[in-house]
């Protein structure tokens, strides 16, 4: 084995396990926090990507994407949760679904009918469009560079907000203990509201950032998706710190599998996870439990 | 006679009883007052819309330059979107035959609903003509009497490509391809033909359709050792491909090469990526024969579009029809003429004129094309007269 290709493999397994770690951030909160399964937390990845690319595709102006779609993220997190969320959270997890499926075809048959069923490219920005050398053969695109610094920006301004201000002990107290919210007197609505928005924004940047990395296609969001309740479930539902190793864990035993276990590639995350489960049942950062 | 040598269906019986009708004889080989209706089965929305729809303009120009017959007769068109949704596939080739009594199919793009039309005219004797669905199947294993295709099979490009690099000394090459049967049976002609020429193919690299993370693949092929990369993606795929392979700092050290699809109709957002890009198909630009530089002006004057190898496809697809027609009188049932009269007929295709091989697969010329100014130029051919192998194929 190679060790420069090693090397090449480790970064690829890290660049995909922080775009993970955005998607799946919000999933696990949303999880944590409310009990709801967001089925449709993949679409509000691929709402991103088309955000994107129609952004790009209009202007040339890829950047002015990512402010949009943290804007229109909290916008749509926030409807989302105060328009239909907020009336299933005492429901049965077999409702949520239920509800969180049709949204995943609304949005869908949204895009198909706006949009179009293609295949698009989406260019990279012209001002990161070069390559850095990486290793004696092998190069990095500067946007792939860049995108990987601004996860792990992102993961950063996650762990100081949840850690270190008010709002985010509050967080934290209803993911773990949700009736400390409660004896607290803190109004666990605000908390929802807060939590569904900030998770969908981050889900949509994510989508916006990894566009020209992934193009955009139809159902683009539930392989993310998939793969970012893998994530939450090794993690420790509702922990920011379990998402964030799982999910570079998780990045990286994908990555490190297609290259060198390419026969079992799309086992190998599963296998990994089946395996935490029988070890940890609830995740390897479960909170409070 | 046809009518002697298999049952009579429905769709020939409503033929002659039209022909009776119309105080004509009672012999289809002369209902010549009835139009002939042509079943065009093609993608006219969605992804391959403009690949339907060249199809489409290129038979319409070949009954054109004909006077508005075809094999001697009037056609009718009869136009069905097929959206390239496998999902109706079924539903939309029995509208075509049930309802709309299509006399003769072509179609289609997508390799997920040819099957559809394949298997419809296997069991109902309906002539078809495919003008690009390139499954090798459809001229191997499910090779039938009444199928034809004017396009090419997913093995052919491919080995071209391969047997073009093992000539130019490539020993050892790579190919990367999304993980579905297009790609898997190009692959195989990739391996055959850098095999035929004394080279190897040493490992095939796939990530499940229609994900776009290259980036594991791409990391492995330093460490492959190898002398070239072959691949086959196409449309956005393939855009994404060919930048990426040029942003892993790859291309220059590694030639990156392909079946031609991965250069077609995307050099646009490919941009600087893909110059020098060499790939191998059975049509490409600057192709200097006089057919096709007439075509070319031809299909120009008529839609305002430069034609592409779609469209040489399609004008094919109604070259081929007219020689069975020809040989028939203009009776699309007399199965074994027709079939003869199309396989025996020299098609004087924009690409070089082809015949049919025994499954009914074009034998032609593979071009080799580079990628320079957002052309497919050819530098060269391929490999010369190539013929799918038609493994499997037995004719009854």
């Amino acid at each position: 084995m190679d060790l420069s290709g090693l090397f090449a493999q480790v970064l690829n397994g890290l660049q995909y396990g922080l775009l993970l770690f955005l998607i799946s951030s919000g999933l696990t909160l949303i999880f944590g926090v409310m009990g709801v399964i967001n089925l449709a937390h993949g679409s509000m990845f691929m709402i991103g990507a088309y955000l994107a690319y129609v952004i790009a595709s209009l202007t040339g102006a890829l950047w002015l994407a990512l402010p949009l779609a943290v804007l229109g993220g909290l916008a749509m997190g926030a409807a989302l949760e105060a328009g239909l969320f907020r009336r299933f959270y005492k429901r049965e997890h077999l409702d949520q679904v239920l509800l969180t499926f049709a949204l995943i075809l609304l949005f869908e048959e949204a895009r198909s009918a706006m949009l179009g069923n293609d295949f698009h490219a989406v260019p990279v920005p012209a001002i990161l469009d070069f390559s850095v050398p990486v290793t004696a053969e092998f190069a990095y695109s500067a946007y792939r560079l860049a995108v990987l610094v601004v996860c792990l920006f992102v993961a950063l301004l996650m762990f100081l907000g949840i850690e270190r201000t008010r709002i985010g002990s509050a967080v934290r107290a209803a993911a773990e203990k949700p009736e400390m919210v409660d004896l607290l007197g803190l109004d666990a609505r605000r908390i929802h509201l807060l939590v569904f928005a900030v998770g969908t924004a981050l889900a949509m940047l994510a989508g916006a950032l990894a566009a020209p990395l992934q193009s955009v296609y139809p159902n683009m969001g539930e392989s993310f998706l998939i793969i970012c309740f893998v994530v939450v479930v090794v993690g420790g539902v509702g922990s920011i710190a379990g998402a964030f190793w799982a999910a570079l864990l998780i990045g990286l035993v994908d990555t490190l599998g297609k290259a060198y276990l390419p026969e079992i590639a799309g086992l190998v995350v599963y296998l990994l996870m089946a395996g935490v489960l029988l070890w940890r049942p609830s995740g390897l950062f479960a909170p409070g439990r | 006679m046809p009518a002697g040598s298999m049952p009579l269906s429905r769709r020939s019986f409503g033929a002659l009883a039209a022909a009776a009708a119309a105080g004509g004889l009672a012999r289809p080989a002369v209902a010549q007052g009835a139009p002939l209706r042509i079943g065009l089965m093609l993608p006219f929305s969605g992804t391959f819309a403009a690949l339907g729809e060249n199809i489409a303009a290129a038979v319409e120009l070949y009954i054109a330059e004909k006077g508005g017959r075809i094999g001697g007769r009037t056609p009718q068109l009869i136009r069905l979107d097929d959206e390239s949704n496998p999902a109706n596939a079924v539903q939309n080739v029995n509208r075509l035959v049930g309802r709309d009594r299509a006399e003769v199919m072509i179609g289609t793009v997508h390799s997920g609903v040819v099957m559809a039309l394949v298997q419809a005219s296997r069991e109902r004797g309906v002539p078809l003509i495919i003008p690009n669905a390139g499954n090798v199947a459809a001229t191997r294993e499910l090779c039938s009497p009444t199928v034809f295709r004017s396009s090419f099979s997913n093995w052919q490009p491919a080995y071209g490509m391969g047997l073009a690099l093992a000539k130019s000394g490539v020993k050892r090459a790579c190919w990367v391809t999304w993980d579905y049967a297009a790609g898997a049976e190009s692959g195989q002609g990739f391996a055959d033909g850098l095999k035929a020429g004394g080279g190897e193919l040493v490992r095939e690299l796939k990530l499940p359709f229609p994900e776009t993370n290259f980036q594991p693949l791409l990391a492995q092929i330093p460490g492959l050792n190898v002398d070239a990369v072959g691949s086959f993606f196409a449309g956005g795929g393939a855009v994404q491909f060919v930048r990426e392979y040029a942003a892993a700092g790859l291309k220059d050290r590694i030639p990156l090469t392909g079946s031609g699809f991965l250069t077609e109709g995307v050099l646009g957002p490919q941009g600087a990526a893909a110059e020098g890009v060499r790939t191998a198909l059975h049509y490409g630009d600057g192709l200097d024969n006089p057919k096709n530089t007439a075509f070319r002006a031809a299909f120009k004057q008529r839609t305002n579009r430069d034609a592409d190898v779609y469209a040489v496809q399609g004008y094919d697809a109604a070259q081929m029809l007219a020689a069975g027609l020809e040989a028939t009188r203009g009776d699309p049932t007399a199965e074994a003429a027709f079939a003869r009269g199309i396989r025996s007929a020299r098609i004087d295709s924009p690409r070089g004129a082809f015949t049919l091989s025994p499954s009914h697969n074009p034998v032609q010329n593979i071009y080799l094309r580079e990628a320079r100014g957002g052309e497919n130029r050819v530098i060269g051919v391929a490999a010369e007269a190539l013929a799918d192998p038609g493994t499997g194929c037995r004719m009854t």
